[in-house]
């Protein structure tokens, strides 16, 4: 059997180049490679005779050159003095906001209205089913301008809430709906709110040490808390409640028939949160642990943050250092939007996900004995989210892309500064679009990694 | 044990079937399906109670502003609003739906000429003959329909865009000569020349040969002969409206099928350097928002192509919506190969077949199907993404509302003609949502 047969020597042909499946694949490599080359060689020498018949030259030092325009909305410190290239920075900011709040609403849309749409209460998932099928089927760009022309045209102006007996007024007393956009209370830090703040990012760490320590508890004995810890849970409810009712609670001081019900509805919101926690002991210790400490530190401290108010002056809020936050309405139109185009989305992929676990495993659960929410946190969720998940990272990939559109109705984001008036302002069309696509380019490819890596981590390990 | 002068003393023997009870009253019919599905316990209870008052308040509100106090005929904003002061009370509004009314041809055709407009509607009942073949297996005479969707994108072109046909008929003995190249380099028993591979060579060198050379001439040869022969020519900038967002999304769609497929292909391929082309492609299509793709069809596409070539708008739209579709399509197709067990492959290679008589027998067919939801799915999103071309200047459904409100008659109106559109959007998604679910339930020839 040692015997092996050489292969008879074959003088090489020129037709086994496409026959002959050891040369093949090299030779069509080469030819697809050569008509790439003369391709990519054509585009070039079209570009550089282009760009020579205009006179112009492929240069990045536009970007140090002074913007000279205007931003509407700033996060970092930007005149219109400064260069092109902070101007790029400016809308990358902008971008990259509208995205950041825009995955935390839709995540949070999605998986309500989700979980609803699967809700055995008929009229509850029938109203899901409306939104979803509305939201998805109409064009993202369309509800961006709807939702703006809507902000603009039906919310009251500034000067309406003029006077003694103003024509609107400010929502939960706090939050000014106008014309020009949405003015909300800003955090004043004072001196000493570092402590506070200090103090509530160790209880967090410290939430985090107690629930490790938690889970090897019960992994350990089987109760989810110690006997003690269950006091303080329940413990807790009675307090918890009165804060939240003294929160909500509109005062006296007026006596009209909407203070008695928004007095009505903080005691209402009080004893359900306080009956919610004497339920839910572990949520109860997590929010004593989360929120006892840093309140102690606020009052200890002298109440140091406070909250700027909506402030009228002259015909219009106060915006800027020490006063409400102004968000325009492109912005909330945007935001609104995005949220609610991508949650649509969302919901489809949570009911996707929850449906695909198949249904022995939620009855087995029910079997041994579990409580419904202990079969969805501890059975139907785990294995849910590893399908969720990947579509869920590529459904907030979509929205960052989406948020391209926010050049429709004039909030500027990177497209509305570096690929809008920048290249507008400069000619350098060239430039200008290959750093826009490079920036949405590295987002991209980033969050792509990240859904690689999480598929790789929670692979099903099979053979 | 056999005693039986003892009468029994059983008490009581059931000598027929008691008939079952019917299920209690409160668990049947309409109050059982309210017991069960709106007041379950008190949480959904007071759900569904939150829900029914917010549609009690919700629902009203919308007819009042949508049908019951809407004015449907007015030459204007402030005809409107005088016929709704007359109607409704003083300074009481609902829509007014005159404006979507009044401008209905331009919601349809943008501004195309008003007495060709039955060329864009015959077109778009010749688009339907010619999908329905493709859509729907059962339909009668399915072969010949095929054959005329072949043919339809030519019948589409000279209907919607017109012009002389000499230029595309003299085009045509290009393609005829470069096929009959073909076959005659084919047909020869060299082992060299009579390869696919040459011949596809002398066929395309004739063909572009003819086209470089002899085309031109011979077209404006037999135009100045005979003269223009063909429908009446309508310019690209006149197109808007719904006839833009299908020309649009059915050209790129249909030129994106084949394209995404090639990709999905290269992307699996064994050949390095086929694969790394495709992977570029590919991420860096999906990677960047179509609006910046829209810009490079504005702004830079011109100076990729020779000094001097200037043509339309439309078609570097859909050149760059084709490329950002076929992306995605090629994502979708991946995923129908990567679905497909190894063993149709393995099987595929036992029998002997060449790499495209199995992609073409064997793969396609049921990675196709696979991913054929998908693809749908993928159409209804560029059929919503047309609207991005508004943000470039086109005129279509959206991009059209911005020349209405600057007319004097219509500024101010608000949210109509949005909702006019959005509506319009919703029927077309909702209905090709449902044709994929069609397709999902027929395709599926698993047994669960």
């Amino acid at each position: 059997m040692t015997a092996v047969t050489e292969p008879p020597q074959q003088s090489f042909r020129i037709e086994m180049l496409w026959t002959d499946a050891r040369y093949r694949s090299g030779f069509l490599q080469v030819i697809a490679l050569m008509l790439v080359m003369l391709a990519v060689a054509w585009v070039v020498d079209n570009t550089i005779r282009n760009l020579e018949a205009l006179g112009k030259d492929f240069d990045f030092s536009f970007l140090f050159a002074p913007a000279s325009y205007d931003i509407n909305q700033v996060l970092i410190d930007y005149t219109s003095r400064s260069p092109h290239w902070r101007a790029a920075l400016v809308g990358m900011l902008n971008t990259l906001i509208l995205a950041f709040v825009g995955c935390i609403t839709c995540t949070i849309i999605g998986v309500i209205a989700g979980v609803l749409r699967l809700s055995k209460n008929w009229v509850v998932s029938r109203l899901m089913l409306v939104y979803i099928e509305a939201a998805r089927n109409v064009p993202l760009l369309l509800q961006i301008l709807l939702w703006g022309a809507i902000f603009s045209e039906t919310m009251p102006a500034p000067r309406d809430y003029r006077g003694e007996e103003p024509a609107a007024t400010l929502w939960f007393d706090a939050i000014a709906a106008t014309n020009r956009g949405f003015y909300i209370p800003r955090p004043l830090f004072e001196a000493g709110s570092g402590v506070v703040v200090g103090v509530f990012v160790a209880s967090l760490i410290g939430l985090f040490i107690w629930n490790r320590w938690r889970k090897a508890h019960q992994n350990a004995t089987g109760q989810t808390l110690t006997p003690r810890l269950e006091q303080i849970g329940k413990g807790f409810a009675v307090p918890a409640g009165l804060a939240v009712a003294w929160l909500f609670f509109p005062g006296f001081d007026q006596g009209t028939l909407a203070i008695a019900i928004k007095a009505v509805v903080a005691l209402g919101l009080g004893a359900g949160s306080a009956w919610l926690l004497y339920t839910f002991n572990t949520l109860s210790v997590r929010l004593a642990i989360l929120s006892v400490p840093a309140v102690l530190a606020f009052f200890v401290m002298g109440s140091p943050i406070t909250l700027a108010y909506p402030e009228l002056r002259g015909f219009n809020f106060l915006d800027g250092e020490g006063q409400a936050i102004y968000l325009r309405n492109s912005f909330m139109a945007l935001w609104l939007a995005l949220s609610l185009y991508t949650g649509a989305f969302v919901a489809e992929i949570v009911r996707g996900g929850i449906l695909a676990v198949s249904k022995g495993q939620s009855e087995a659960a029910a079997a041994l004995g579990l409580r419904p929410n202990l079969i969805m946190s501890l059975v139907i969720l785990p294995q849910a989210l590893r399908i969720i998940i990947p579509p869920q990272i590529s459904q907030f990939l979509n929205l960052t892309k989406n948020t391209s559109l926010a050049i429709a109705i004039g909030y500027m984001d990177v497209t509305g500064t570096l690929g809008g008036i920048t290249m507008n302002q400069t000619g350098r069309e060239m430039e200008c679009m290959l750093l826009l696509m490079a920036f949405y380019l590295v987002i991209s490819l980033t969050i792509s990694a990240v859904i690689n890596a999480y598929n790789e981590r929670v692979k099903l390990k099979e053979r | 044990m056999t005693d039986t002068s003892v009468p029994r003393q059983t008490a009581f023997v059931a000598e027929k079937m008691i008939e079952a009870s019917p299920p209690p009253a409160n668990s049947v019919g309409v109050i059982g399906w309210v017991r069960a599905n709106l007041f379950p316990d008190v949480l959904n209870g007071a759900l569904t109670l939150l829900c029914v008052a917010f549609l009690v308040w919700l629902l009203p509100e919308l007819y009042h502003w949508a049908f019951a106090g809407a004015v449907w005929q007015a030459g204007s904003l402030s005809e409107c609003r005088e016929i709704m002061n007359a109607t409704l009370g003083e300074g009481q509004r609902a829509a007014c739906w005159a404006v979507v009314n009044e401008r209905f041809n331009q919601f349809m055709f943008g501004y195309y000429p008003a007495e060709l407009r039955w060329r864009p509607v015959l077109a778009f009942v010749l688009l339907i003959a010619a999908l329905g073949p493709v859509l729907f297996t059962w339909l009668p005479y399915r072969r010949q329909g095929l054959l005329f969707t072949l043919a339809y994108p030519v019948i589409g072109y000279y209907l919607l865009w017109g012009g002389s046909i000499w230029p595309f008929a003299t085009f045509l003995i290009g393609v005829g000569a470069g096929v009959a190249a073909f076959r005659y380099v084919f047909a020869q028993e060299h082992p060299v020349f009579g390869s696919v591979g040459v011949a596809l060579l002398a066929g395309i060198a004739v063909a572009a040969l003819y086209w470089n050379v002899l085309w031109g001439p011979i077209s404006d040869g037999i135009e100045g002969a005979l003269g223009p022969l063909g429908p009446e020519s309508v310019a690209s900038d006149r197109f808007g409206g719904l006839l833009l967002t299908v020309v649009l999304g059915v050209t790129s769609l249909s030129a994106a099928l084949p394209l995404g497929i090639l990709l999905a292909l290269g992307r699996q391929s064994k050949l390095l350097f086929i694969r790394m082309i495709s992977v570029v492609f590919i991420e860096f299509v999906r990677g960047v928002p179509l609006i910046t793709l829209l810009f490079v069809a504005t702004t830079l596409l011109g100076y990729f192509l020779p000094p001097g070539s200037n043509f339309d708008l439309i078609l570097r739209v859909i050149i760059m919506s084709t490329f950002f579709a076929a992306a995605y399509i090629a994502e979708a197709i991946r995923g129908g190969l990567a679905a497909l067990p190894k063993g149709q492959y393995e099987a595929a290679d036992a029998l002997g077949l060449t790499y495209w008589q199995a992609t073409r027998k064997i793969v396609l067919p049921q990675a196709l199907k696979i991913s054929i939801p998908s693809i749908v799915n993928i159409f209804i999103g560029l059929f919503k993404d047309t609207t991005l071309v508004s943000i470039i200047g086109l005129a279509d459904p959206l991009g059209i509302i911005q020349p209405i409100l600057a007319t004097p008659q219509w500024n101010g109106i608000v949210a109509e003609m949005y909702v006019f559109v959005a509506l319009l959007f919703f029927c077309f998604c909702f209905a090709m949502s449902r044709y994929s679910m069609y397709l999902e339930r027929r395709l599926k020839t698993d047994h669960r």
